[in-house]
Parts: C-alpha cells; structure tokens; sequence
C-alpha cells in the first residue's frame, strides 16, 4: 500500500497530530516507512543565525523543534527516516515528493505563521495541489 | 569542502543568473552608501567592482558577495569631511592590511567572542542609521518628493508578489526614471549629488603625504573598519553557511577581505565588507558559487560603462525609497520579541549597543560597549553562587572560586541551622581554585564549631581532587 510516507514536519502541534495520522497509515503496511521532512526556511537564515551563538546552537534550535514528532513515531515505534531540506517550505516539499515518488504526503492544515497565511494562502494548500500523489491534511 | 573547479564552475547558469540579478540591486546601494560616505558615486561603484571580482578570488565563502557597504560608509563620514578622498583611499589600503593580519592571526576564533546580543544590536544600529542618512534628501524637500519615496516603496513591496525574476527595485528605478524625464518634474537626482564616469577604474597611489602624520589620522579609522567589516563579513558567511548547508572557510575570507580592501584602495574605491541583504538575494537567485560573486561585478561594472548617462537621472526620492527598503531589511525585526524574551542581561547588552551607535555614529564603539557590558555580565553571573535549602540538604548552584566565595562563606555564616548533622551538595557546583577549597574548609571548621557535622556530597571527580590534595596538605600540618 503505502510504502513511502512523506511527513511534512515543521514542529507545530499540527505536524505532531499529522504524526499520529501518519502512525496510522503506516500501520497498515509492515513495509510503510514514514519520511519525516523538515524544511529549513532559508528566509528564516539571518534571524536564525543571529539569534544563535553558534551553527551548532542554530542545529540543536532546529532539532528541537523536529523532536516533538519523532518522540511520536518513538512511541508508536513506526519505522521512519528524517530528510533535511533548505528553501522554501512549499516547494522544497512539492519537488521532494515527486522526485521521490512518494506514496503519500501527509501535512498538517497550518504551520507556525498564521499571519503569511492570511495573506499567501497555507503552506499545506500549496503542497496538495501540486503533489502528484494522494496527500492527507491533518487539522 | 568543494574543489576550487567546483567553486567556480560548478552551477555555471545559475551563477550567472543570480550575478545579473544582483549586480543589478547592487547599483543603487553603491550610489547610496557614495552619498552616506560623502564621496562621489563612482567610488561606491568602483568599489563594489573591484571587491566582487577580487573576492571572488580571494574570499573563503563562495557565493557570499562584498561591496561598498553602509556600516562601512557610515565609518569614513568623518575622515572624507575632514580631510577629503585620498586620505579615505589611504585609510582603505591600511584597512585592508589590518584584515589581512588578522586573517593571518586566525581572527574567526576571536570573533567567537562577540555575543549573538551584540551582533543583534549592530544590525539593528546599522539599519537605524542607513535609514537616519536618507532623511535629508527627503524630509521637506518638496510634495513631489515624499509622493516619489512612497510610490517607491509601494512598488519595491507589492511587486515580488507578481514579478519574481526581475529584482523590484530595478523596475521601481526604471519605470519612475522614466515618469520624471519625461513629466519633467522637479527632483533632485543622483546627478546632483556627483557625477558617473563611464570608463574603468585605474591604478593611482593615493595622493597624501606617507608620513607618521598621516598613519596617526588614517590608523584610528582604518582599525574601526577593519574590525566591522570582518564582523558583518563573519556573520554574513555564517547566514550563506546555514542557507547553504555548507562550511566555508572563515579565516580565509578575513584574509580575502583584506586583498580585496589593499587593492581597492589603489583603484579609487573605499573600504567595503560582505553584505547580508545581498548574499542573501545571490543565494535565493541560485547563486552558489565563486562566478556568481564574479560575475555581479563584473555585470555592474558593464552597466555603468553602457547606462551610465542614465543612471546620473535616477532621481533621488527614488533611491532614498530603496534604501528604506533595505533598512527595513537589515532590520531584525524578532528583536522585540527578543527584547521580552532573552535574558534581561542581554536584552540591555543589546540595547546599550543600539543606542551607543545610534548617538556616536559609529558601529565600532557599539560593539566594544556591548562586548565590554555583556563580558561584565557574565563576571557577574559566574560570580554569584546560589544556595537552596531542602531539609537537611544545601545544595550550592554555581562556581566556587576567589570572586564567589564570599556569597558561599556568608550564606553559612548567617544561616541558623538547627540540626545536628547537614549536607551540602556540590552537584550543581564545581570547585575551581585554592580559594574555593579553601572557602569549604572555612566553612566546614565554622559549623563545626557550632557543633554541626558537615557532610560534602556529589563533588565532582576534579573538584574532588583538588579537596584532597589541599586537605592532605592542610592536615598534615
């Protein structure tokens, strides 16, 4: 069925509960392995970087972030690898899922910017529409 | 680390592109930290020229571009009002040899120094003041004027929504350059301000007495530059580092900066560094490699020589318009935020910074306050140790050596224990010196002349070494 799950991860608590969807997607399949994607915001760099004393500081930030949603695959004990991207997050996605051919993209309904998205549209509208496969929007 | 072919040939279209585009944003910035510095617009340009194409070379962190800057030109104002160009050429050249000592000296390490607070505050500074410098040449002019600066910025902000290849700034400039030849509006143009020469730049000693005279104007200044341009160049190679997800070579950049300065100062143009905003836009564009630095200069250097009878008609509102744009871009705006939630320390660290530029002009004295403060800060918290009480357990939460133990002594000299037997626990501590242990076995004999018995518990195996030894010493005796 669904072998290679892409979960898109941006350390909201709606990527966690997309963790928890992704959980029971993947346990149809003993095969399913769910590939948590975390999209560094390159726009994002200077602030990151100045607000931080180091790039390993900046590293553990981000890591911190990713952690809520790999403690819920830990729990599950779901097979998963995670993938660390740069750009922007609706593309850098996107382009991943169908160069990788994934299965199944599953993306929670909103990030952490609520005020982008009242004037771009969300981050998780984007992805849907240009995936060439199935995706699941987590509320 | 990449192979030096790969530097430079290895995203050859993309590098190509991204030069383009930012030799195009580069143009206005030049002219713009010119008339910050108060020497001709040609000098920014030659420097952004000249600096491109010799870091491209020389620098450490492919794909980050150096030009003209504001933190520089805001660092010269006195120098060229004083004493005029040549001693700014001159000030340029011995900039350059500093950084290249440094760069020798392996300066990145010191740098490591300079607290995230401090570099906060000087990009804040910095964008306070390239802001503060456009206000004369738009506050009261004219009705005509304030409608230019605000149809500028409409345009800068609203277009990337709709045009993504060509940079805002440079349809902003051409269609408004166009509207006021031709509705012949009265505005000041760049033109006013000085003139472009449309032919390359050449080789001249700059024409000051080398005398003793002279290293004692140019030094001070020279000095100031070195150390800003390295600081804004070491932060901006960390942002390509992180856009980039790759490592660069910092002390080698320090050094690049430093030929890149020397050699500029013989071609007429002033001191310059990396700069953020650029980089970043090389890098959104899909600039990665050495060409893309390359070929920015060598793009701008082509356009004056061709547009140059244009660009003296930029009118000046239209300029001053961007450079609000990129004031507000340099500005770190999650500052606020951090103002409220960073530690109160290096919240003031910060601030003090900002203000201290803000009233002295000069980003190198903010940054030495902040470093002095934030150094102070810490002397302070490292100083300060802290003891809870749980039951018959005292628990010490910081360093034990000659500054601290007075907090430490104190503490157990007021305390009114009741107990027969206590413990103080170590596991949040550590014991650095004599006067750490020697504080313990003050401690220990003062409540045991009270009739308390003290044990010392979770010393770390270091501490606990340097305990037995004084002990057995003292002991013996």
């Amino acid at each position: 069925m669904y072998k290679h799950i892409l979960l898109a991860s941006d350390g909201s608590e709606n990527a966690v509960r997309a963790a928890q969807e992704a959980v029971k997607v993947a346990s149809f399949d003993k095969e399913s392995v769910i590939d948590v994607v975390y999209v560094i915001d390159i726009e994002k760099s200077k602030s990151d970087v100045l607000h931080a004393n180091s790039s390993e500081a900046v590293d553990l930030e981000r890591r911190k972030k990713n952690s809520k949603v790999i403690q819920v695959l830990n729990q599950a004990n779901a097979a998963y690898q995670t993938t660390i991207l740069r750009g922007k997050p609706g593309p850098e996605i996107v382009q991943y899922a169908n160069q990788q051919k994934v299965d199944m993209v599953i993306i929670g309904s909103r990030g952490l910017n609520t005020l982008q998205e009242m004037v771009l549209g969300s981050v998780s509208h984007k992805v849907m529409k240009r995936v060439n496969c199935p995706a699941l929007i987590v509320k | 680390m990449q192979t030096l072919k790969q530097q430079w040939f290895g995203n050859i279209r993309a590098d190509i592109l991204s030069g383009i585009v930012v030799a195009l944003a580069l143009i206005p910035e030049a002219i713009a930290f010119s008339i910050i510095a108060g020497v001709d617009p040609m000098v920014g340009l030659y420097t952004s020229f000249i600096i491109a194409v010799v870091i491209s070379f020389a620098g450490g962190r492919p794909g980050m571009i150096s030009a003209a800057t504001g933190a520089m030109a805001l660092l010269m104002v006195p120098l060229v009002r004083d004493y005029g160009l040549d001693y700014l050429l001159a000030a340029t050249i011995l900039t350059g040899i500093i950084q290249l000592i440094f760069g020798i000296c392996k300066v990145a390490k010191v740098m490591k120094f300079v607290p995230n607070a401090v570099m906060i505050g000087f990009v804040n500074a910095l964008a306070i003041l390239i802001f503060m410098a456009q206000l004369e040449h738009f506050i009261g002019i004219s009705t005509m004027t304030y409608l230019f600066v605000g149809i500028t910025l409409i345009l800068v902000y609203t277009l990337p929504r709709f045009i993504k290849v060509i940079p805002a700034p440079l349809i902003a400039i051409v269609a408004l350059t166009s509207i006021a030849i031709f509705s012949g509006v009265n505005l000041n143009t760049v033109g006013d301000l000085g003139t472009i020469t449309q032919t390359l730049p050449s080789f001249f000693i700059p024409n000051v007495p080398w005398t003793f005279e002279t290293l004692q104007i140019i030094f001070p200044y020279a000095l100031s530059m070195a150390i800003v341009g390295l600081l804004e160049t070491l932060l901006t190679s960390q942002i390509v580092d992180d856009m980039t997800g790759t490592e660069s070579n910092k002390n080698g950049e320090a050094r690049g900066q430093g030929i890149a300065n020397f050699i500029t100062g013989f071609f007429g143009g002033m001191a310059g560094c990396a700069m953020i905003g650029q980089s970043v836009i090389n890098v959104k564009s899909g600039g990665r490699g050495r060409l893309s630095t390359f070929i920015a200069g060598i793009f701008l250097m082509f356009l004056i020589i061709v547009l140059g009878d244009l660009v003296v008609q930029i009118p000046m509102p239209v300029l001053v318009g961007i450079m609000i744009m990129v004031s507000i871009g340099t500005f770190d705006w999650s500052s606020f935020n951090y103002l409220i939630k960073a530690p109160r320390t290096d919240a003031i660290v910060m601030l003090t910074t900002v203000i201290i530029v803000v009233y002295t002009h000069d980003l190198s004295k903010g940054v030495l306050a902040g470093v002095l403060l934030s150094a102070i800060f810490f002397v302070i918290k490292i100083s300060t140790v802290k003891i809870s009480k749980d039951g018959n357990r005292y628990s010490i939460h910081g360093q034990l050596f000659f500054a601290s133990i007075d907090g430490f002594v104190d503490y157990f000299k007021k305390a009114n224990i009741q107990s027969k037997k206590i413990q103080i626990d170590f596991s949040d501590s550590r014991v650095w010196d004599d006067s750490g242990v020697g504080a313990i076995l003050k401690v220990s004999e003062l409540l045991k002349s009270k009739g308390i018995q003290v044990e010392l518990v979770e010393l770390d195996s270091s501490s606990k070494k340097i305990m037995d030894k004084l002990n057995g010493v003292l002991s013996s005796h």
